[in-house]
């Protein structure tokens, strides 16, 4: 069978700093840059804090191992950006952050963004899913975080065919197990 | 007279929409002799416009006007203003179809006399049986192309069937095959054999995927006696004092209103657009819509039984190479009522690329669950369910009570609740296709609920008799004399099979009814 290398083509420096399902490390400079392990970003509409912990949210929402967390700031982008053109949208994030960190103060005294156990956080998501912030988030996720190229080839989709003349002499019936 | 026709030309035949039904019509009716313009509210996207790519693809060509949803059915709460995919171009939905095209069995024509009275469903024979409709079939076959007739090799099959296959035999299933499919499993009229691109619902990049645009259009176009206007979207169907059509009035691509005046109007917009449009040509003579002295315009909507099974295996897949739907079982498609639900269903494979699976896999879930599904994407294998769904006089497309359109227009309600029997059907059918993968070995199967509806059906019912339905056994208006039904919302039940075949068969026939009354002088 022809099998898909799964393997981003990142540098070696990427993956090292890709770092699997650990928190997401960002730290927000004084300017209001939003900087993580191998990306940054400097949001147009939320607060750089906000950005951040949307960050790992998102990971949390849809959690990939050998995703890079600058997949889900690029996601997290489309939220910025949908914030800038709509302060409805913006309100709906940042007091949707509050209310999770408060979520997270209560339960572990401590923002979301810092609680250790993904299971933990998912605990204090499982309790605001129905709430118009949580489906804002993942609502955009479905197509910000899954309809990036670079998670297709993660993902092991070949994405698009035609150039190369289709699947006919590229395996399309090339099952070997069955 | 030749194309292009002046909107005054009175002795046109008017086809709006231009899909399986109406694409099919008006190109055999200016094959046949006969002046056509087709209406068409979408724009032209020829296959240099077609991209690999789900997203874009499906942003450039459906019909995304706002629509809303009503009723206890799955879509609704998961694709509350998406009921439908429907595609709004030229080329109607055979831009995104998949291409299976299966003849009706015989009882499936008698779906009341076969099935009884089924309580809450509305059931009645169609006025036309198998027999009748075997011609039109082949010629339909024919000029779709469909493999495993005329002599048409079926398709080899791909890694996702090579899976069905294999599950299929070790359950003792006998009908398994790579379908009938309107592909070209090698080069046939003046188009490519199929290259195994694998984005069949992206439009074929090959033209080897059967589509009005690509098939039928040139060739009513050659004619010189068809012509195709994109971005117009009909907004009233026009009558005078004896209640004959005399036209319809179109919104243009500026949005400015024209009249084309017609001989004939022939409404194949899809079963939501279609009733829509009968409702919305309410006049003080008709005031409940036209052609609906039934009160039945808009009511029986069927959508298919429908779900989908994906697998996950320990081996890789890779489903998504090669035809979208690449085979068949049918054992199940038998009317057999010891299986606790009246009718049948088919089980086809199916592939969607991640961008449409993260969507559709299970909407709304998260968390591991759902991605660590995601993660096993080389390793999948799907399946789509497929079958008759029981017609119910609730189910329906109504006009909104407020909201209207960019056109002033009211916009769609379409309310659908899952028929007992539907959800009998769709468990049984979860059931079966689970056991086919486990049959070789899956390690993860998902129950996968119905996506927005692509078999929108029986919004303007063909009946024997005028209560019952809007339509004759021609497709024409029970009431009018010169309005006729083109597309899928004539069908008075909805079978297992997936319609399309049926829809172009009705439409040569239609084409040929139409060309019969203008020779004799009554239409
Ligand atoms: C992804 C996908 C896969 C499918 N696969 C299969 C398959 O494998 N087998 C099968 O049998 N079927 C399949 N179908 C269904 C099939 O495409 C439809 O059943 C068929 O195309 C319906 O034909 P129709 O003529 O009723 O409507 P359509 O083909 O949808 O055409 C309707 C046309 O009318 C136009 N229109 C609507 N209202 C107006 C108006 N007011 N004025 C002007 N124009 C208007 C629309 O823009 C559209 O172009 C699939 C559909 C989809 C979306
Ligand atoms: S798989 Fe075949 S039919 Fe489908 S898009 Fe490719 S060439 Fe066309």
């Amino acid at each position: 069978m022809r099998l898909v290398d799964k393997r981003p083509k990142v540098s070696r420096r990427e993956v090292l700093a890709a770092g699997g399902a650990a928190l997401v490390a960002a730290t927000v400079t004084p300017a209001g840059v939003v900087m993580g392990k191998a990306w940054a970003a400097t949001p147009a509409a939320l607060k750089p804090e906000t950005f951040a912990t949307l960050v790992q949210m998102s990971r949390d929402i849809y959690p990939h191992d050998n995703f890079a967390d600058a997949l889900y700031a690029t996601a997290v982008e489309g939220l910025d950006k949908a914030a800038k053109g709509d302060a409805g949208t913006k309100k709906l994030l940042e007091d949707g952050v509050s209310v999770l960190d408060a979520a997270a103060q209560k339960a572990h005294k401590m923002p979301y963004d810092q609680v250790g156990w993904e299971l933990d956080r998912v605990i204090l998501l499982r309790a605001i899913e129905k709430d118009p912030f949580f489906q804002k988030v993942r609502g955009h996720l479905v197509t910000g975080l899954y309809n990036q190229p670079k998670v297709w080839t993660l993902l092991g989709y070949e994405g698009e065919s035609a150039s190369k003349g289709g699947y006919i002499d590229r395996g399309f019936d090339d099952i070997n197990w069955i | 007279m030749a194309a292009p026709y002046d909107k005054n030309d009175d002795s046109v035949v008017v086809v709006i929409g231009s899909g399986a039904g109406g694409g099919t019509l008006g190109a055999e009716l200016a094959i046949n002799g006969i002046d056509t313009v087709i209406l068409e509210a979408g724009g032209r996207h020829e296959t240099e416009d077609f991209e690999n790519d789900e997203w874009p693809m499906f942003s450039k060509i459906s019909w995304l006007d706002k629509r809303t949803t009503s009723g206890s059915w799955r879509v609704a709460q998961d694709f509350a203003g998406l009921p439908a995919w429907i595609v709004k171009a030229v080329g109607g939905s055979t831009v995104h179809w998949a291409g299976a095209s299966l003849r009706f069995q015989p009882h499936e024509f008698k779906a009341h006399t076969t099935y009884g009275d089924i309580a809450g469903a509305s059931l009645l024979d169609w006025p036309i049986d198998l027999k009748e409709m075997e011609p039109w079939y082949a010629k339909a076959e024919d000029r779709m192309g469909v493999t495993r007739t005329n002599d048409i090799p079926g398709l080899p099959g791909n890694n996702n069937f090579r899976i069905m296959k294999a599950g299929a035999d070790k359950l003792g299933y006998k009908e398994c095959h790579t379908g009938r499919m309107a592909i070209n499993s090698q080069p046939r009229h003046d188009r490519a054999g199929c290259q195994q691109i694998g984005f069949c619902f992206q439009g074929c990049k090959t033209g080897a995927k059967w589509s009005t645009l690509v098939a039928e259009i040139p060739k009513g176009e050659a004619t010189g006696k068809l012509e195709v206007r994109p971005n117009a979207q009909v907004l009233k169907i026009e009558h005078d004092k004896s209640g004959k059509v005399t036209g319809v009035l179109y919104a243009d691509k500026d949005g400015n209103q024209q009249r084309q005046k017609a001989r004939a109007v022939c409404v194949a917009g899809n079963s939501i657009e279609s009733p829509r449009l009968l409702l919305n040509s309410a006049s003080s003579m008709f005031p409940d819509g036209l052609a609906n002295s039934s009160g039945q315009v808009g009511r029986n909507y069927m959508r298919h039984m429908t779900g989908s099974v994906y697998a996950v295996f320990d081996k890789p897949v890779h489903m998504y190479r090669g035809t979208t739907m690449a085979g068949i079982i049918m054992d199940e498609a038998k009317h057999d009522p010891t299986r606790g639900f009246a009718a049948g269903y088919e089980m086809e494979t199916l592939s969607l690329g991640v961008p449409f699976l993260a969507a559709f896999l299970d909407p709304g879930a998260w968390g591991r669950e759902f991605s660590s599904a995601m993660d096993m994407y080389p390793n999948m294998a799907g399946m789509w369910l497929v079958g008759e769904d029981m017609p119910q006089e609730k189910n329906a497309i109504t006009l909104h009570k407020s909201e209207k359109d960019a056109h002033g227009l009211p916009i769609p309600n379409v309310h659908f609740d899952d028929h007992e029997n539907d959800i009998a059907m769709r468990n049984h059918a979860y059931r079966q296709g689970a056991a086919v993968y486990d049959a070789v070995g899956a390690t993860r199967t998902f129950p996968t609920p119905p996506y927005p509806s692509t078999h929108n059906l029986g919004t303007n019912r063909m009946s024997e008799k005028p209560g019952d339905g809007v339509v004759n056994k021609w497709g024409q208006a029970h009431d009018v004399k010169n309005l006729f039904v083109s597309d899928g919302s004539v069908f008075t039940t909805g079978a297992a099979e997936n319609p399309t075949l049926t829809i172009v068969s009705l439409a040569l026939r239609q084409a040929h009814h139409i060309k019969d009354r203008m020779a004799k002088g009554t239409l």
